[in-house]
């Protein structure tokens, strides 16, 4: 074990780590005093500091609601966050599930296609997105599965595969065969093998995978407004981009909007990253 | 003999023409599928489907506006009626993908501008009996008529107009240059007029004063000429007296109003909406340019209903256009939303000012031209006024460059060719790999390894199917439109004729700005670059997140993932605020280090030049993409074994000798697929270049994605060669892919190799 590090090197670590946290903070500081700010006098700040410090953004956002043509009002904002979870849950869900037993089979086994399957996963993500929106739409309209948020769950979950199962795999390449080959000789099949030892080993990255897919899912616009018919079904980015109207935008709103939206993000994340145990695992396997 | 898609037997000859006759239903679904713009058989089945189905309206309005409308609906008595509120930017695509499948709305609120465009797509029909006669001025009227017929029936008409601020001005000039000569008695730091310099549409009513128009009567580029060099010249004059903001968009114009740091805007009605007691304001029309004595004519927009094919056939679904345009409802839109009427029989309110300035701009304002080549004047008109203004071109330089842009990107696409020679080759290759396959499926080795793959094909079906269906084969969908082109609703196969095109870059010189292998030296650049400090930011942050003992571990990791918890578009925009020349974050960094250290360092112009321009891109995508690489970082390191670090260590390594030798070759192959993967995002990351500089200067910082969306949505529409532009992309990529993957499998040797 590593003696203690000294004093000066401690404060050196932290100090790179402080003004790297503020340049990440920075820009996130200004959209907080945009969406803070009663008016942003147009001057050449340094400093974030809200101007006439408002909530009145927040409340636009978060508390407006919505009257429908039948006359029901309805909580907008909720309506669409819980749009916004279910669909960045499920296809977070949907797409590690997918993408799990396909990682493990690249990572374990040879098989007939698995060279050139690898190469279409990779090429998967080389096509930029702009040529598959319509595609989309038709294939989904064939499978009647247009304007429901099952088949933007299936549309985000497809896409978000291919990275997931890279993720995995290199997650599964990394742990030794040896665990595996030892339940096995216990009188384990593969599968159980695969689930009982495997799976819990690799618990770090499907967290980060899971997260990843989620987190795509989540901010993603294009996609939800173009397959989604029904406002009851509108996910969070949708409302955002409201505030982005053909003359006019709402930056305040648009930026009190967006801080909203992130925050279920980072709460994720700090849940998610106690998984990530950054100790240095120790091997499984005996002499 | 046994027709293999209805598995009936029979004589040969029958087994063949039935055969073909029951596909045709398939065939007849697929090309639906490949060709969009199948109205007539749509049209058709849904017709009878769509008898009792509640009307679909769909707009993009919110605040005063949707208000008004559901107040009007509330009013109408047509039966049940569903709205659908989108978002501006997804309302175009999202109409385009669902009418010509018979789905979608049966009316759209729109601008009149759109419908040369939508009536080439053919989601617009005639409007029929919903336009009630004799109501509509002849600008109006001609306004929503594309040859003769008319396509909307006419609601509202926006433009904007001279907001005043009367606290610092008493009395209003008639001239701009009335306006302009007040500089000296206003406060320091207010300018006398706050428009958006650089844009071609808030140009406009200046380049209407000099006489000049954006498109000729024959859809040719209007913005040429001395009327248009004499009005870019009048703007420079502006922005060089300082009496202008020199580079202000929307928010900024009415951010300097509401701060009382501009005497006179021109904005639209959404200023009004925004402004509290702070500022004493009127509106009043735009003002006389003296130089000339014509007044300032900004463009109009007439809002209007439109009706889909399938909406035009149900009466009662013009009868609720006829009911949206009518008296009453104008009158509750004038109440509640304060917009000006289409119509000539409904008065503005006496005690509504700003209704009444807005009508009288509206009577003077020119109707935007709704011709489908209008779209395709923005782009090089706005090139143009950036150049001048920046001073890196005269104004007949500039302008004679935004012609020529026009003219390419409005030329006719190449001739349609035959399909058949792509058809043979496809078909001659599928039976090639066909053969081959049947010859392989033949050898016993195969059929013992196929048997030997079946346990694991159990693990990967599912993924398969869902990739294949959802991911890949929309994907060679939208790769197939590269084989066609023109503009959508005429689009014709033509073959190899765009991937040709792109590559003679145009037939202009091969470097010139905006050519294929131009952008694709920045994409490469831009790539690299980012790449770099991707991994060595978020390598060093990871291994310092990773070091045992660290205090406050887990506060340092949620702070440093803010970058990519938060939407990306909404912090491009940030970054792209804090790059402004004038009031941005960095230029207040720059100053208050002035003051605290006594230097006199300049405000940097982030978008006046290239390097500049790619820094600012740069810096915002690094941002954004460090905490990815260092998260990976995280993960990978957790699969480091003890026991080999603490073998280095008995053996004598020092520190630095077991992170470069020891855990640095060991966490790479884990990193491999995220760093291979975070480079081929990078190549086509689109928001950020998009957002921040836009492409400035002069498109200069364009990388080939974001020149593929200009094809596909702002120039005119060209999904087929934006399509070949992202096949390009698809190639070069797996190019460098497999070139790394040899060099790297040549380095590996030994190691646990690729699987290539």
């Amino acid at each position: 074990m590593d003696r203690a590090p000294r004093l000066v090197e401690r404060i050196a670590v932290h100090a790179v780590l402080v003004v790297a946290v503020a340049f990440a903070l920075y820009p996130v500081l200004w959209v907080v005093a945009t969406a803070f700010s009663g008016t942003l006098t147009p001057e050449p700040r340094a400093l974030p500091v809200p101007e006439q410090p408002t909530l009145a953004h927040l409340d636009a956002v978060v508390l407006s609601e919505r009257v429908r043509s039948d006359g029901t009002t309805v909580w907008l904002f909720g309506q669409q966050m819980f749009n916004s979870l279910v669909v960045s849950v499920a296809t977070a869900t949907v797409g590690v599930a997918i993408a799990i037993p396909t990682a493990y089979a690249l990572a374990r086994f040879s098989f007939l296609g698995k060279a050139s399957g690898v190469r279409a996963l990779l090429a998967t993500q080389m096509f930029p997105a702009v040529a598959s929106a319509i595609p989309l739409y038709l294939i989904l309209d064939a499978l009647e599965l247009l304007n429901s948020r099952t088949g933007l769950v299936l549309c985000y979950a497809s896409t978000s595969v291919p990275f997931a199962i890279f993720q995995l795999r290199a997650a599964f390449e990394a742990i030794p065969v040896d665990l595996e080959e030892a339940a096995m000789v216990d009188g384990a099949t593969r599968f159980q093998a695969f689930v009982r030892v495997v799976l819990p080993v690799a618990r770090p990255a499907i967290a980060v995978t899971a997260l990843f897919a989620f987190m795509s899912a989540y901010n993603e616009f294009i996609l939800a407004a173009t397959l989604l018919d029904d406002e009851a079904m509108f996910t969070l980015p949708v409302m955002l981009q409201r505030f982005i109207g053909e003359y006019d935008a709402q930056w305040d709103k648009f930026a009190a909007g967006a801080l909203v939206v992130s925050l279920p993000v980072m709460l994720l994340f700090y849940l998610v990253q106690r998984h990530l145990v950054a100790g240095l695992s120790s091997g499984g396997v005996k002499g | 003999m046994v027709c293999p898609l209805t598995k009936r037997a029979g004589s040969r000859q029958d087994a063949g023409w039935a055969c073909i006759l029951r596909a045709l239903p398939v065939l007849a679904s697929l090309a639906r599928w490949l060709s969009i713009s199948w109205v007539p058989l749509v049209v058709l089945l849904s017709a009878s489907a769509s008898a009792a189905e509640p009307i679909r309206l769909w707009h993009a309005y919110r605040g005063a506006e949707e208000v008004a409308l559901h107040e009007v609906l509330a009013a109408a008595d047509v039966g049940p009626v569903e709205t659908l509120a989108i978002p501006y930017d997804a309302f175009g695509s999202k109409l385009a993908a669902a009418i010509p499948l018979g789905e979608g709305p049966h009316l759209y609120i729109d601008s009149h501008e759109r419908l040369g465009d939508y009536l080439r797509r053919r989601i617009v029909a005639p409007v029929g009996d919903a336009l009630p006669p004799g109501l509509f001025d002849d600008v109006v009227r001609q306004a929503v008529e594309r040859d003769g017929v008319a396509l909307a029936v006419p609601l509202s008409r926006k433009s904007v107009a001279l907001y005043v601020n009367t606290d610092l001005v008493s009395e209003v000039p008639a001239t701009l240059e009335g306006i302009l000569a007040l500089a000296p008695t206003l406060p320091e730091g207010v300018y006398p007029y706050a428009y958006e310099v650089k844009k071609a549409y808030a140009h406009a009513p200046l380049l209407h004063a000099f006489g000049g128009r954006m498109l000729t009567d024959d859809d040719g580029f209007g913005f040429v000429g001395p009327p248009a060099e004499a009005s870019l010249r009048f703007a420079l004059d502006l922005v060089e007296r300082d009496l202008v903001p020199p580079d202000a968009d929307g928010g900024l114009v009415t951010n300097l109003f509401k701060s009382g740091k501009a005497a006179f805007a021109a904005s639209g009605p959404w200023l009004a909406a925004d402004l509290d007691a702070r500022v004493r304001y009127r509106v009043v029309p735009l003002p006389v340019l003296e130089a000339t004595g014509q007044p300032l004519r900004p463009f109009l927009t007439v809002e209007a209903v439109m009706l889909s094919p399938h909406g035009a056939q149900r009466a009662d679904v013009r009868a609720l256009a006829r009911h949206l345009a009518s008296a009453e409802a104008a009158v509750i839109r004038q109440q509640r939303a304060r917009t000006v009427t289409a119509r000539t029989d409904v008065p503005a309110p006496p005690d509504d000012p700003l209704l009444d300035a807005f009508a009288e701009q509206a009577r003077r304002a020119i109707p935007m031209p709704s011709s489908p080549a209008m779209r395709a004047v923005w782009e090089p008109a706005d090139r143009a006024i950036g150049k001048v203004l920046r001073g890196q071109a005269t104004p007949a330089q500039a302008l004679a460059e935004a012609e020529h842009r026009f003219d390419d990107v409005r030329r006719p696409p190449p001739p349609p060719a035959s399909p058949w020679p792509m058809i043979v080759i496809l078909g001659g290759l599928s039976l090639w790999g066909a053969l081959v396959l049947v010859q392989r499926a033949g050898r016993p080795e195969l059929r013992e390894r196929l048997r030997r793959s079946l346990p694991a094909y159990r693990y990967i079906a599912h993924a398969v199917i869902a990739v294949g269906v959802l991911v890949i084969l929309p994907l060679v969908v939208g790769a197939a439109t590269s084989l066609f082109a023109g503009p959508a609703g005429e689009i014709e196969y033509v073959g190899l004729a765009n991937f040709v095109e792109i590559l003679t870059a145009r037939g202009g010189p091969l470097l010139a700005t905006g050519s294929f292998y131009t952008v694709l030296a920045v994409t490469l650049l831009w790539t690299v670059v980012n790449v770099a400090f991707h991994l060595g930011l978020g390598l060093s942050l990871g291994l310092l997140l990773s070091r045992p003992l660290l205090r406050l571990r887990a506060v340092y990791r949620v702070l440093l993932i803010i970058p990519w918890a938060v939407p990306s578009y909404v912090t491009a925009l940030a970054w792209k605020g804090m790059f402004d020349q004038q009031y941005g974050a960095i230029t207040g960094i720059i100053l208050a280090l002035n003051d605290a250290l006594g230097l006199s360092m300049e405000p940097i112009a982030w978008f006046s030049s290239f390097s500049t321009a790619f820094t600012a891109n740069a810096a915002t995508n690094i941002w954004l993409g460090f905490p990815f690489m260092m998260v990976v970082t995280i993960g990978a390191l957790t699969s480091v074994p003890k026991d080999v670090l603490e073998a280095a260590e008995v053996d004598g390594a020092t520190r630095w000798q077991r992170l470069t030798r020891v855990v640095l070759p060991m966490i790479r192959p884990t990193m491999m697929p995220s760093i291979t993967l975070g480079a081929i995002w990078t190549f086509n990351m689109f928001n950020v270049v998009f957002l921040v500089s836009g492409g400035d200067p002069d498109g200069s910082t364009d990388i080939l994605v974001s020149e593929a969306y200009r094809w596909a949505f702002t120039r005119e529409a060209q999904y087929g060669y934006a399509a070949a532009y992202a096949v390009l992309i698809f190639l070069m990529l797996m190019f460098t892919t497999r070139l790394l993957e040899r060099t790297r499998g040549r380095w590996d040797r030994g190691g646990r190799g690729g699987d290539a």
